[in-house]
């Protein structure tokens, strides 16, 4: 830890050398959007008293300046949720970039971060992912959640190398009951609104750290990857049974990526192995076991403007045996194997100002399913339109899609863009 | 390597092609109907070593409604200028604003695309089967950007004409697979070798699309390197819709000392503030 903050100490320093060579210059551009969406529930659900699951208006600020070589960048959400009849800020990127060397970039501050290969499947990439906006039917961008981290990103001819540190677990916005009712374990039925949900908290600055890294290159034009990640489940799955809280365990993920041109189109592959240091031996029902998990992915558009993509992906649970011999009698037992298949049809039209999507999770391990169609027009350069749904299938309420049921819902957006 | 091969190959006739008349050969030149194409090729879509310009693309269907594009494209030839790497960083509408695409461009085989989106700053691979896909909704395909593989049709020469002022090469290139057209006549300028105006018939031999090169201009080659000719304004137009679409390039500039590693993830994420301030 040491060494490490007296490296950071010396590209601060070098990044504050650079500056003072640099003239001053751009001033700061704002941009963003004002938006309303409203969403309403399909069916009812006895554990939420709302139906409807969105109604909100929020502008969003987005303004970047440069000062000297440093890039500034300032994104932040204002809005009125209807729902729940309160105002909020959402602070989206608040960040510092600069190159302190020619084949080093840092950024710093609250960022959003992606990689891996997935599409709406994420095995490496540990960043923060809100739930809950991504079945309410919010836009793909509140997918993923912002992150208060240090990237540096190192360059060379033989790979590059990227490095995020969150001295703060950043967890997910993650399935609390509120608005979207989940399957509780501990209560053995389906929790909501009313439904007490205790986590504990794991916010110990420079303790409960994230750290993240990836090292990747270009091979023949295939984008190939490793990665690393040391942290903690990021969703609260463990479960302290003295204080009763749902807790985030320790997890260490290693895995790789390639992705590039395949036949006509785009195949991707990814996999990746969750390494939970609190039950190695898998004999501790209350952390989850450790797991190697995978998925496969093709893309191609086969009528011109009309793209068709598939996944495949797997969960495996390690050292099965010993978790099922752990459960009490009479819990309900996870699968060894949980298989996801996803499919994604977008249609474009109108000179793409229309986009009709659908986006398809189906598992035949656990029997259910989640759609997601989705349409967007874009009216005029600044005034866009989208209605959607979400649909969840499933026979039992214990699996992953079928505990959403009664969350099924449509929505609508209006928004201007500026 | 076989870019390489066919490059040596194309450069070697060039070299030695007799000046003798073929049948399909412009009367006055030396070259071949295929040399022809690919000079005007090279002139249109791969003059200097590398480019720089400021692109706006106004989408105008036919009853006048206006969607604005904007955009900083930055190309550098590489293989010896037969294959290209594209940067186009999308400034407006709000809606694509700071989405990038990269595109590592091959004569013979499918390109390499990638497209960042900043908004959850995630870089996606985009299948590339299709050239013949409208590049951002406009009337252009990415072939009509990027530029036609010159061996994927045949070429004939069929006259030599006048459009307006301009002497012309009147070429008639057709593609040697089944696609959403039959033939492309050209008409393309015999000094400066740029494409004055192509139309292309669709499979009932109708004409479908015209593109006209509505304004050239003499753009910066670098200092002391003189000045190339450039096609500054040009226009689409779907002849059956209606819709139209005019690119305009400002502030072109060509050798200007672009390098391989802009065309790579790292400045897809972070535009590089040298080039696209």
């Amino acid at each position: 830890m040491g060494a490490m903050i007296k490296r950071w100490g010396l590209c601060l320093t070098m990044a504050a050398c650079s500056l003072l060579n640099t003239p001053a210059y751009a001033a700061p551009q704002l941009n963003g959007f004002a938006e309303w969406r409203g969403g309403l529930r399909l069916g009812g659900d006895a554990h939420q008293s709302n139906d409807a699951t969105l109604d909100e208006a929020r502008l969003q600020l987005d303004s970047s300046a440069s000062w000297k070589n440093v890039q500034f960048r300032g994104k932040a959400d204002f809005m009125y949720d209807a729902v729940d009849s309160e105002a909020d800020i959402d602070p989206r990127e608040v960040s510092a970039a600069i190159s302190p060397l020619s084949a080093v970039d840092l950024k710093l501050g609250r960022q959003t971060l992606t990689w891996g290969v997935g599409d709406y499947l994420f095995i490496n990439d540990l960043f923060p992912k809100d739930w809950k906006s991504f079945l309410l039917g919010r836009d793909d961008e509140y997918l993923k959640a912002p992150s208060d981290a240090v990237k540096a990103s190192f360059f060379s001819d033989i790979a590059n190398l990227d490095v995020v540190y969150t001295p703060r677990f950043n967890p997910d916005r993650y399935i609390d009951g509120k608005r979207v009712s989940f399957f509780n374990p501990r209560l053995n039925r389906l929790a909501g609104a009313g439904d007490a949900f205790a986590v504990e908290k794991r916010d110990d600055w420079f303790t409960d750290d994230e750290v993240a890294a990836r090292i990747s290159r270009n091979i023949g034009g295939f984008d190939a990857a490793l990665y690393g990640y040391h942290g903690f489940w990021k969703s609260p799955m463990g479960f302290d049974a003295i204080s009763e809280k749902a807790t985030f365990p320790p997890l260490g993920v290693y895995g790789a990526s390639v992705r590039g041109n395949v036949v006509r189109g785009v195949g991707s592959l990814e996999t990746g192995y969750y390494d939970s240091p609190e039950d190695r031996s898998g004999d501790d029902p209350l952390v989850p076991n450790s797991q190697a998990r995978v998925l496969v992915g093709y893309e191609q558009e086969i009528v011109t403007d009309f793209t068709v993509g598939g996944q495949y992906y797997l969960e495996h649970m390690m050292s099965f045996g010993a978790y099922r011999a752990s459960l009490p009698n009479g819990t309900a037992l996870a699968d060894e194997d949980r298989h996801v298949l996803t499919s994604r049809l977008t249609w474009l039209a109108l000179h793409q100002s229309l986009r009709l999507s659908l986006f398809t999770f189906y598992s035949p391990s656990d029997n259910d399913a989640y759609l997601r169609p989705t349409a967007d027009y874009r009216i005029d350069d600044h005034w866009a339109a989208s209605i959607g749904a979400n649909l969840f299938m499933g026979e039992s309420e214990r699996t992953f899609f079928g505990q959403f049921e009664d969350a099924a819902n449509v929505f609508a957006s209006l928004r201007y863009g500026f | 390597m076989n870019n390489i091969t066919s490059l040596c190959v194309s450069l070697a006739t060039l070299l030695v092609w007799p000046v003798a008349a073929e049948e399909g050969q412009p009367g006055k030149a030396t070259f071949s109907a295929d040399q022809v194409v690919e000079k005007s090729h090279q002139a249109f879509y791969a003059a200097g070593a590398d480019m720089k310009a400021d692109v706006t693309m106004e989408l105008i269907t036919g009853d006048g409604k206006q969607r604005t594009r904007g955009l900083t494209m930055l190309r550098l030839n590489t293989s010896g200028g037969a294959a290209q790497k594209y940067f186009l960083y999308f400034k407006e509408p709000s809606d694509v604003r700071r989405m990038t695409f990269l595109v590592w461009k091959y004569p013979e085989k499918e390109d390499d695309r990638w497209i960042y989106i900043p908004a959850v700053d995630l870089v996606r691979r985009v299948a590339a089967s299709d050239r013949r896909s409208s590049f951002v909704g406009s009337d252009f395909t990415y072939e009509d950007i990027s530029g036609r593989d010159i061996s994927a049709d045949t070429h004939k020469f069929l006259r030599e004409e006048k459009l307006g002022s301009n002497d012309c090469y009147v070429m008639e290139s057709t593609p040697k697979e089944t696609l959403d057209y039959v033939r492309r006549i050209a008409w393309i300028d015999t000094t400066t070798y740029l494409p004055l105006k192509e139309e292309y018939y669709d499979l009932r031999n109708e004409l479908a699309r015209v593109f006209t090169a509505d304004t050239i201009e003499n753009a910066s080659s670098g200092a002391g390197r003189g000045e190339i000719p450039t096609v500054m304004k040009r226009t689409m137009r779907n002849v059956k819709s209606g819709h139209r679409t005019e690119v305009t390039f400002k502030s072109v500039s060509f050798n200007v000392g672009l390098t391989d590693d802009i065309f790579t993830e790292r400045y897809l994420r972070q535009a590089p503030s040298k080039w696209v301030p």
